[in-house]
């Protein structure tokens, strides 16, 4: 019934050249339109595409749009999958090129290699990017999309859906990689008839963009993550709490939600069970502390968005003091795959404690900025050297930021550290949700210090004053630093502060806050050094103030 | 016994309140809805009057102060009519690495506003974003909502005087 539906009201006319085909379709040119290529001029790509294709006859010919493909450094990009053929920086109206290599596909034709950007990664989470139309759902079930919730809902007791992700491994994807089985089990097991899911794309670390693009390339996925879950903790009702900064990602979750309720895998009685969930999205409006938990649900219910203290958990009390099932972007999205795959297929990938795959977004002085995904315990040098390219102008490498304005910055000596939970926070950095930021010999580490400490001081919500009045206190002692004015007293005034900040505040915005002078501390004290008593930076990024003069 | 509530009309009869107003019944006028009807009215109206919030309080039933203390934590929210264009500049880790330190620079020295001000002949606002998320084109800017890529300070002010 539901399948007749969709297929009776197609959502929205795909390309141009559906309409001219005649027969099987002999070659495919996938165009990126994810935001980054979007800002490009994407969208006119494929439709100067589509009518190039239509006035060369080429009937046999179907142009489409996809997600993000990776590598967004090199964007717009168009590829031609029969031949794994990639074309870089297309501009509209130069399409000629894509055309011929279009008219010369052939069954068999040979394909090209896919060069090492594409081929040390692995993909779980990002299958589907750069394959399918996002805004389809027969391109995504086509793609094995919604076998996993099917199969939850016809074969498996919720019991055995929850002990599937516990042995699966997976851990929160935003960062603090909490057990997501466990999580889930609780919020299971804890008492009340009205529960809640909400989907925390919330993404306000800096340079990190993992989950719109989850949700700009695959939002089906996300949604059949959330029914899963929902499902497994015994929740009707689910939220997306998305940015407002990022106007593609909701708009293609809206166009989602509304084909699959058509389809009737949202809403009441899903895929002809008892079963119902439906789902709303809330905008967030520009509050970085909203990434925490409670603030989150304070913000869902209309309110500010500043943290309370825990417990009660979410798990037990949370939105509108029903117990309610946070997870991450990137943590649902995983959870189809595994179900569909099985739990042992997923432990079989990562290190130690820390399993499955990581999406990471490649940002900075890195010549591949982009999206990769890759197995938990990769190293670092793997990371940033064959797949990123190595560093913008050959310059030498310095130091990567992880984990965004609560992280730490990881030194040139830790590059062959493997990629885990703990082995991040045994350097003084931790996951975050997936940005790394490469730095070279330019970026001064006591600016930077001072960059995300200005970020913590104007994101503070102000509700307790560790942190609403220590993150001020540090940003003028690190401007202080950078401008040469002052001793090693203030110094040690930094450390003393930046513990009390750490050890006091209420959420996790102000208990990060000093991570990234802790660990620049560690590693680059020379630079701070170099800053106070020589007065000079050597980096050369900060302007230090003449000495002054005795009158 | 309290008076029987009645439901607020809106402020004036311009056709963009009915949206508001829809946004506001279809999430059952609860005060779960503030940040809902606010982003509804920042959309229709280009920023929030004082007609605005007291018309969303009274619908929703939320208190004056709590309206306020809301539309002034959100940083999405502007309580000032912007100028006739904007200028948002990125100020994601990406982009300042890559020198949007610059171009704020740059915009103050040339143009002599900082972010969150507007020109004097209110023609140009300019304000700054956490991020943008197009990190690969850092540093970026967006232009009356055009992303603009590995923009240069000069090339910005030339563009934005041309406007």
């Amino acid at each position: 019934m539901s399948e007749q539906n969709a297929a009776a009201r197609p959502i929205r006319r795909r390309v141009l050249t559906e309409e001219i085909h005649e027969g099987p379709i002999r070659a495919h040119a996938y165009v990126c339109e994810a935001a980054s290529c979007m800002s490009l001029q994407a969208h006119d790509i494929t439709l100067g595409l589509g009518e190039a294709a239509a006035e060369a006859g080429l009937t046999d010919v179907l142009v489409k749009r996809v997600g993000c493909m990776g590598l967004c450094a090199a964007g717009p990009l168009v590829k031609i999958p029969e031949t794994d053929q990639l074309f870089s920086a297309v501009k509209p109206g130069e399409v000629a090129p894509i055309i011929s290599a279009l008219e010369a596909v052939q069954p068999g034709s040979e394909r090209e290699p896919l060069g090492p950007f594409f081929e040390h990664q692995v993909r779980v989470v990002t299958e589907n990017f750069g394959e399918i139309d996002p805004e389809s759902l027969e391109d995504y079930v086509a793609r094995g999309g919604y076998e996993a919730l099917q199969k939850v809902l016809s074969e498996m007791t919720s019991t055995e859906v929850r002990e599937e992700i516990t042995k699966s491994g997976l851990r929160g994807r935003g960062g603090a990689g909490y057990p997501t089985g466990l999580k889930w089990t609780t919020v299971a097991k804890a008492a009340g008839t009205q529960k809640y899911v909400i989907c925390n794309a919330d993404e306000g670390d800096p340079g990190a963009f993992m989950d719109r693009s989850v949700l700009e390339s695959d939002p089906f996925r996300v949604l059949e993550g959330m029914a899963i879950a929902a499902f497994a903790v015994h929740a009707t009702e689910g939220y997306i709490y998305c940015r407002a900064e990022y106007p593609l990602a909701v708009s293609r979750l809206r166009s989602a939600i509304r084909q699959a309720q058509r389809a009737g895998f949202l809403g009441q009685g899903i895929a002809d069970t008892s079963f119902t969930f439906d789902v709303q999205i809330r905008l967030g409006a520009g509050a970085f502390v909203c990434g925490e938990e409670t603030a989150l649900i304070a913000s869902v219910e209309g309110k500010r968005g500043t943290p309370r203290p825990r417990p009660p958990y979410p798990a037990v009390e949370g939105l509108f003091g029903c117990p309610t099932l946070i997870n991450n972007v990137e943590s649902f999205a995983n959870v189809p795959a595994i179900l569909r795959r099985g739990s042992e297929w997923y432990a079989s990938m990562g290190q130690g404690k820390s399993k499955g795959t990581k999406v990471f977004a490649l940002a900075g002085r890195i010549v591949n900025t982009g999206l990769v995904e890759v197995p938990m315990g990769m190293s670092l040098r793997e990371i940033v050297f064959d797949i990123g390219g190595g560093i913008t102008d050959g310059r030498p490498f310095k130091a990567v930021q992880t984990g965004g304005p609560s992280g730490g910055c990881i030194p040139a000596q830790f590059l062959d550290m493997p990629m885990t939970y703990e082995s991040l926070i045994e350097v003084g950095s931790f996951m975050g949700s997936g940005g790394l930021i490469v730095m070279d010999d330019t970026s001064c580490m006591v600016d930077v210090a001072k960059y995300f400490m200005d970020f913590c001081r104007d994101e503070s919500c102000g509700k307790c004053v560790p942190c609403r009045v220590g993150t001020t206190q540090m940003w003028m002692l690190l401007d202080k630093i950078t401008r040469g004015r002052a001793d090693l007293v203030d110094l040690a005034q930094l450390e003393r502060l930046a513990g009390v900040v750490q050890k006091m505040s209420l959420c996790g915005l102000g208990q990060g806050a000093p991570n990234p002078i802790f660990s620049t501390l560690r590693y680059f004290r020379d630079e701070y050094m170099a800053h106070i008593e020589e007065r000079r930076c050597p980096a050369g990024v900060c302007e230090i103030e003449p000495a002054e003069v005795p009158a | 016994m309290p008076a029987l509530y009645t439901k607020p009309s809106p402020p004036s009869d311009d056709k963009r309140w009915k949206i508001v107003e829809t946004r506001m019944r279809r999430m059952g006028d609860r005060p779960a809805a503030l940040i809902e009807a606010l982003h509804a009215a920042q959309e229709a109206f280009g920023y929030l009057d004082d007609d605005a919030l007291l018309y969303v309080g009274d619908t929703l039933g939320v208190p004056h102060s709590r309206v306020y203390g809301v539309a002034t934590f959100y940083s999405f929210f502007t309580l000032k009519p912007q100028g006739e264009h904007t200028c948002v500049v990125c100020t994601g880790t990406a982009c300042y690495i890559n020198g949007a330190k610059d171009i704020l620079a740059g915009l103050e020295r040339d143009l002599g506003v900082k972010p969150k001000q507007t020109t004097a002949d209110n023609k140009i606002s300019i304000l700054t974003a956490r991020c943008l998320g197009a990190c690969s084109l850092a540093p970026a800017v967006i232009v009356d909502g055009q992303v603009a890529g590995k923009v240069n300070a000069g090339e910005l002010v030339a563009r934005l005087e041309a406007l």
